[in-house]
């Protein structure tokens, strides 16, 4: 019985569906918003599978479907992107030079305390994808030679802190202009907090999901070169 | 064939073709990648493609607006199985779970200031000149 539930590979398709849909309701209902649906969902399956001594690869086989759907959903980035192509123009300056700082002190605070740290040149790579969205991050970590589960870790506790820190720490600096918050949310903490900064208002869930795309790209392109050191 | 079909028939073959078109970008993205000896992303080239299609009026945005935000909001569910992998590495995650967990933060401190506060003093230097 157990043989036929393990050796299908809708298991792993069919149990991160019902895993997620329990994420979305309980996070509409507890309305506690650090609990988002990627990780009450990621703590349902993962607590599923130890209690059922069911093995990563038994769940991966039906699970890698799902993964395979990440290259194509991040080419439609491209489509906020376009939509967002006159507010990106108006403010090119402060955009381009905003979130290359952010992007450039993101890879020097991370070399910095690795070295810190005395991390492995391993562990350096995993966390260099952290800041940006998810979908580029687990191919960047790959491409540079990080453990990329460990790059989705740091990408998920990016967002959680992001979402509770992001309303705070601007008032704390004093970061008021709509744009600059949106960029600096975006930037800071991908696109699983571009929600956040939606609901604080309309150009800061703009310029932040603009920023999810900018800054993402020019961490590919910087990241390339940190790499070597 | 399915002009014969009304209504609904139209619609699907319409959603269709939009998948279809995102994921033949996403196809020639891959073939980049192979192809140039650069160490670019097949996603991020087939970005760059769809934006430029875009632009150009090549592909029109409603021919991939449908399909396209469904994708990018379901995105967090194509997460899952990378992080449901945190139980192979577990024991290598645990060893060096606090610096993680300490650059993670710090660095995204850092990194949410400085972008805030330079956009905000090129935006404010703009407005006053």
């Amino acid at each position: 019985m157990r043989g036929i539930f393990l050796n299908s590979a809708y298991f792993g398709l069919v149990i991160s569906i019902i895993g997620y849909a329990i994420g979305v309701i309980l996070n509409k209902k507890l309305k506690i918003y650090f609990l988002n649906p990627l990780l009450i969902s990621i703590i349902f399956i993962i607590v599923f599978l130890l209690i059922f001594n069911i093995d990563f690869e038994n769940y991966n086989q039906g699970g890698k479907y799902l993964s395979y759907f990440l290259t194509p959903a991040t080419v439609c980035f491209a489509i906020p992107l376009y939509q967002q192509l006159e507010l990106l123009k108006k403010n090119m300056k402060a955009i381009i030079f905003g979130l290359s700082a952010g992007v450039l002190l993101s890879l020097g605070s991370i070399l910095g305390l690795s070295y810190l740290f005395n991390l492995t040149h391993t562990h350096y790579v995993t966390l260099i994808p952290k800041s940006i969205t998810t979908a580029i991050g687990i191919g960047l970590s790959e491409e540079l030679g990080g453990i990329k589960t460990i790059t989705v870790a740091a990408i998920i506790i990016t967002g959680v802190f992001g979402n509770i820190s992001a309303v705070g720490i601007c008032k704390i600096f004093k970061i008021k202009e709509p744009i600059a918050v949106g960029l600096a949310i975006g930037s800071s903490s991908h696109a699983m907090r571009t929600s956040k900064a939606i609901e604080i208002g309309e150009i800061e869930g703009a310029m932040s999901s603009l920023s999810v795309a900018v800054s993402g790209l020019l961490t590919v392109i910087t990241s390339i070169f940190a790499s070597f050191l | 064939m399915w002009v014969i079909y009304c209504g609904k028939e139209v619609t699907i073959m319409k959603y269709v073709f939009q998948l279809s078109i995102i994921l033949a970008i996403t196809f020639l993205g891959e073939v980049i990648y192979k192809l140039l000896p650069l160490p670019i992303l097949g996603s991020i080239y087939g970005l760059v493609i769809m934006l430029l299609c875009l632009k150009t009026k090549i592909i029109k945005l409603e021919k991939v607006k449908r399909i396209g935000d469904f994708m990018l909001e379901i995105m967090p569910l194509m997460f899952i199985p990378a992080a449901v992998g945190l139980l192979n590495v577990w024991d290598e995650l645990i060893d060096i779970l606090l610096p993680i967990i300490t650059i993670t933060l710090l660095s995204t401190i850092v990194v949410m200031v400085t972008t805030g506060k330079i956009t905000q003093l090129i935006i404010n230097k703009g407005k006053g000149g």
